[in-house]
């Protein structure tokens, strides 16, 4: 399918944002909608329009719930085509809920992982049509592909 | 100055107090975002947390930022072009969940303007070194092979 896609693309504050901010340059030709946790980050990087979102974690129910809510609030309004994360809870879950959407999903474990997959990785594996490590031999040992690193 | 962060997720109080032993005969102000809970330490400018505002400002004024080997702190290095140097979270010590830190080091050891403290004396000598190169943010093709596999995927 030809045109411009709408892409929305989700990280958590700190590295997993550094390194979402560090792949811009692959979807130039498209439509950007960002979804960050910190407010004060997407204007430091000039990466507008964008959405701040609860963060949260494995251990907080009621915070991945509030965090669901605010993506399925974005999902419907903005029916995103793609949906990329480099993590991390949040990342998995607007996958997810990407798929619910029928968009195609991308999963970039952060560059931090250099030993094993990260835990939102292994979620996110069941959510993403395409599931990345940045490091070769993670990507092995994990069944997942590696297509290169932002260092 | 010497700008020291340990990042947002959890305390690193070797860091803190190598560079409390060493802010003395530095001759430059130590200013560290330390996390919640480190006490006040002669010589040094602590401070909790910071606004992403600023903590640029403060890497932007920096001589050269100190850190664990956060991917963030390294990114953040390039992008405002100072040199890093970097002491790894040990899991060993508590300091981490895991040894991914020491990992990561291994990998950035070598690339231009980031400097692996392996050690807690390492720090001094070159904290004391005088031309320190600054971190670049260069695409590698390694990171252009990532940005093509990404755009063949979305069409």
């Amino acid at each position: 399918m030809a045109g411009p896609k709408r892409i929305l693309a989700v990280a958590s504050g700190g590295g997993h944002w550094q390194q979402l901010m560090l792949l811009r340059g692959a979807f130039e030709a498209h439509e950007l909608h960002f979804a960050t946790t910190l407010p004060g980050l997407p204007e430091a990087f000039d990466a507008r329009p964008a959405t701040i979102i609860p963060d949260c974690n494995r251990n907080a129910p009621l915070a991945v719930l509030r965090t669901t809510w605010a993506l399925l609030r974005r999902m419907i309004a903005r029916r995103p085509d793609v949906v990329i994360s480099t993590g991390a809870l949040p990342g998995v879950i607007a996958l997810a809920l990407g798929r619910l959407f029928g968009a195609r999903t991308i999963w970039v474990d952060s560059v931090a992982n250099a030993e094993e997959m990260s835990m939102s990785g292994r979620l996110a594996r069941r959510v993403a049509h395409l599931w990345l490590s940045q490091w070769e031999h993670v990507a092995r040992d994990a069944g997942a592909e590696y297509a290169g690193a932002v260092l | 100055m010497i700008f020291a962060t340990v990042g947002t997720q959890l305390p690193f109080p070797r860091l803190i107090d190598a560079l409390a032993a060493l802010a003395p005969d530095l001759g430059e102000p130590v200013v560290a975002q330390a996390g919640p809970g480190e006490a006040a330490r002669p010589g040094l400018d602590l401070r909790e947390s910071l606004t992403p505002d600023a903590f640029s400002d403060l890497f932007r004024a920096a001589r050269v930022v100190v850190a664990h080997a956060g991917i963030g702190t390294v990114l953040s290095a390039r992008r405002f072009g100072k040199p890093l140097v970097v002491l790894p979270r040990r899991h060993g010590l508590g300091e981490h969940r895991n040894d991914h830190q020491s990992a990561t080091a291994r990998q950035l050891q070598g690339l231009p303007g980031i400097y692996v403290a392996w050690e807690v004396p390492d720090l001094a000598a070159l904290l004391r070194q005088g031309d320190l190169e600054p971190a670049r943010d260069g695409r590698s093709p390694s990171h252009q092979a990532l940005l093509a596999r990404l755009r063949d995927f979305v069409g």
